[in-house]
């Protein structure tokens, strides 16, 4: 289906260690695994440790992911695990299918 | 607006808001370092009210802030500032920052978040502006994005607990329908007002289809406040809240120069006129010459070359100009030469409170010395009378502080009991003067009382005078009072011609008893003379009489002696010489 394979550029802010940060955190590991497997860069940001790269990208809740490619940028907030959402609003929905056997991975965290 | 920092230690751990009244109700401002929540339904004035508090605090306080704006952008609620008049220059706009916070349309939301991003980015913000305000405007818009009321309550507090910890004075607004006060611990943020030390409601409400604006303090830890709700206003320089005036204020000076009332019998009567600075009520039913009496007034005023605002609500300027000339009270020069300003108050629409910021604004524009306000009982019509009275009273506070006479008048309703203070606007415990007009009707004729219910620090007359109205002004008159009758007008004119002829018959009848008793006087006094000429003329009879019987017996004598001896008796019989009886 995908002859070129797009390459998505994410950028994740996380707040330290927190919970629903972490979740995001592997959620998004799990994602880019099963549905971008070696098409997926992915930029973590601790807001704590860069507050000003949160005030340059208005961030003000987190776990936000942002997806910087391809474009537009969209931005996700939340844990991410609604998986389904999240497919939906990475425009990656056509490709549940192809990787339905390892939907689960996602739901386990 | 200017900054009244409260003296002593009421202000102390207050941050003062520069909300007029509202520091003066809560004794200095929003608590110190702690969070405040200000609660109220669509536009209600929460974010002028905080954006106010930002402003204050950069320009008077030397306090940087920071504005979190979920809801508009910042650039918006700058343009709606610019109107207030708040001019920030450049190194007061750099200490004033805004946040830009909306969440986005496209926002994708999946599962579980926090704020942390919003705070270390404030975090960051804040130390490097030394920010000591914080606002957080519609903080129910992210609130609402979180999946469940367990995390909103989670994040709420770690907004709190941040707050705390950087010892910022916040002010956090939420939506909230305020129709029901009280249930607001029932909406779902409601339990907010438990955690902050301050809460703040703001209510608008439309009441008999004229809009009210009402704040009321619900709560504030470790200080005392009014509780009241105080009506409030969103006026040219941002919230004017309408607090009572509290002991602290300032006292107002008070004078004792006294201005002329423009009748001069009524000048008499209160001993030397009105004292300047005083508010004076005249009440009275409709055509009791209530306006013609603040004519008089006005003139005086206006001759004195004191500037004049008189505000209308019943009818035009040049209506009234025209109506008070009939009784020789001319005004209209007065507006030539710019002394005396009339305003129609026909087309100001709105509250109460809206007419008070229009006349004080329409004063102070004027620079007047003397305030007529005709009538002033307009204003219980547009909206509640508690609302219109305390409006009322805060006028005659106002005024009171300014310096200006104030004279109001007061319709009395004709249905209503005759008692004078059964107005719904009750606002006579406040006013220096109170005069009275009256009618009274008898003998098929209605005449016009004058009389002075109250009058402090002046010795006043206690007696009720006939208001004659004429060509050539206003003139008082003694009324007639006989057997605990009061008779005025015509009547009055009837008894004392029919007094006046009695007192002639009186007087003529003294006058022919008094020519009588002279004429018996006259005659009883002839009467001693001839008595007392009868008196004489009998002594003398009498002396007469006398000396005529004694001449006699000496002749007795002599003529014996003469006898014997022409007898040639030789002896004289011893019987003779004893007695001559033998």
């Amino acid at each position: 289906m995908s002859s070129l394979p797009v390459v998505f550029k994410f950028r994740l802010y996380v707040a330290d260690d927190a919970l629903n940060s972490a979740q995001a955190r592997s959620n998004l590991a799990a994602l880019c695994k099963t549905y971008l497997p070696d098409r997926s860069e992915v930029e973590l940001v601790d807001v704590f440790k860069e507050p000003k790269r949160a005030l340059l990208d208005a961030i003000f809740m987190t776990p936000t992911l942002i997806r910087l490619a391809p474009l537009p940028v969209r931005r996700i907030v939340g844990s991410l695990s609604q998986t389904d959402l999240v497919l939906r609003a990475l425009d990656l929905e056509g490709e549940t299918d192809a990787a339905q056997r390892s939907v689960g991975a996602i739901h386990r965290v | 607006m200017q900054a009244k920092r409260l003296p002593g230690p009421s202000g102390a751990g207050k941050a003062p808001t520069g909300i007029s009244g509202f520091d003066a109700i809560t004794g200095g401002g929003l608590p110190l370092g702690r969070t405040t929540l200000l609660v109220g339904g669509p536009g209600s004035g929460k974010t002028v009210f905080a954006l106010q508090f930002l402003v204050h605090g950069v320009q008077h306080c030397d306090e940087p802030g920071v504005f979190v704006a979920f809801e508009e952008t910042s650039q918006c609620i700058l343009d709606n500032a610019s109107g207030f008049g708040w001019n920030l220059n450049a190194p007061q706009r750099k200490r004033l920052f805004f946040l830009d916070a909306q969440p986005q349309p496209d926002l994708v939301q999946s599962g579980d978040f926090d704020f942390c991003g919003m705070l270390a980015a404030l975090e960051s913000q804040a130390g490097a502006t030394g920010a000591r305000r914080i606002v957080f405007d519609a903080l129910d818009i992210v609130l609402a994005l979180l999946p469940d009321p367990h995390a909103q309550r989670r994040e709420i507090y770690r907004l709190h607990t941040w707050l705390l910890a950087r010892k910022l004075t916040g002010i956090i607004t939420l939506k909230a329908d305020t129709d029901h006060t009280n249930a607001i611990s029932q909406q779902p943020f409601g339990f907010m007002q438990f955690m902050v030390d301050c809460a703040v409601i703001l209510n608008h409400s439309v009441v008999q289809g004229v809009s009210q604006r009402n704040l009321r303090v619900q709560k504030f830890r470790g200080s005392s406040f009014d509780e009241n709700e105080s009506p409030f206003l969103i006026g040219a320089s941002g919230v004017e809240v309408a607090g009572a005036r509290t002991l602290d204020s300032v006292e107002t000076q008070v004078s004792t120069e006294r201005i002329s009332s423009g009748v001069e019998r009524l000048d008499t009567m209160l001993g030397g006129g009105y004292y300047r600075g005083a508010s004076v009520l005249v009440t009275g039913f409709s055509g009791t010459a209530k306006t013609t009496l603040s004519g008089a007034f006005v003139q005086a005023a206006c001759q004195r070359g004191e500037r004049t605002l008189f505000v209308s609500f019943d009818s035009e300027g040049s209506e009234v100009i025209r109506n008070l000339a009939s009784v020789g009270i001319r005004l209209a020069p007065f507006v030539k030469s710019g002394v005396l300003r009339m305003a129609s108050a026909r087309t100001i629409s709105g509250s109460a409170e809206t007419y008070l910021v229009r006349i004080k604004a329409l004063a102070r524009e004027h620079r007047a010395r003397c305030v007529v306000i005709d009538p002033v009982s307009t204003w219980s019509k547009s909206g509640t009378d508690l609302n219109a009275h305390s409006v009322a009273e805060r006028l005659i506070d106002w005024s009171k502080a300014d310096g200006t006479t104030l004279l109001c008048t007061r319709l009395l309703d004709e249905m209503s009991s005759p008692a004078e203070g059964s107005s719904p606007l009750q606002i006579s415990a406040q006013v220096d003067t109170w005069i009275h007009l009256n009618y009274l009707v008898q003998a098929g004729e209605r005449n016009r009382g004058l009389s002075i219910i109250k009058s402090r620090g002046t010795a006043h007359s206690n007696q009720v005078r006939e208001l004659i109205l004429s060509d050539s002004g206003v003139t008082l008159a003694d009324i007639y009072t006989a057997g605990g009758e009061v008779l005025m007008g015509t009547l009055r004119w009837e008894k004392e011609r029919a007094e006046r002829v009695a007192n002639e018959a009186v007087e003529v009848a003294r006058k022919l008893k008094r020519v009588r008793l002279d004429a018996e006087e006259a005659e009883l006094e002839v009467r001693v003379k001839s008595l007392q000429t009868e008196l004489v003329a009998k002594q003398i009879e009498k002396a007469l009489l006398l000396s005529s019987s004694k001449s006699l017996a000496g002749d007795v004598s002599r003529d014996r002696t003469r006898l014997e001896e022409l007898r040639g008796a030789d002896a004289i019989p011893p019987a003779v010489r004893t007695g001559g009886a033998p």
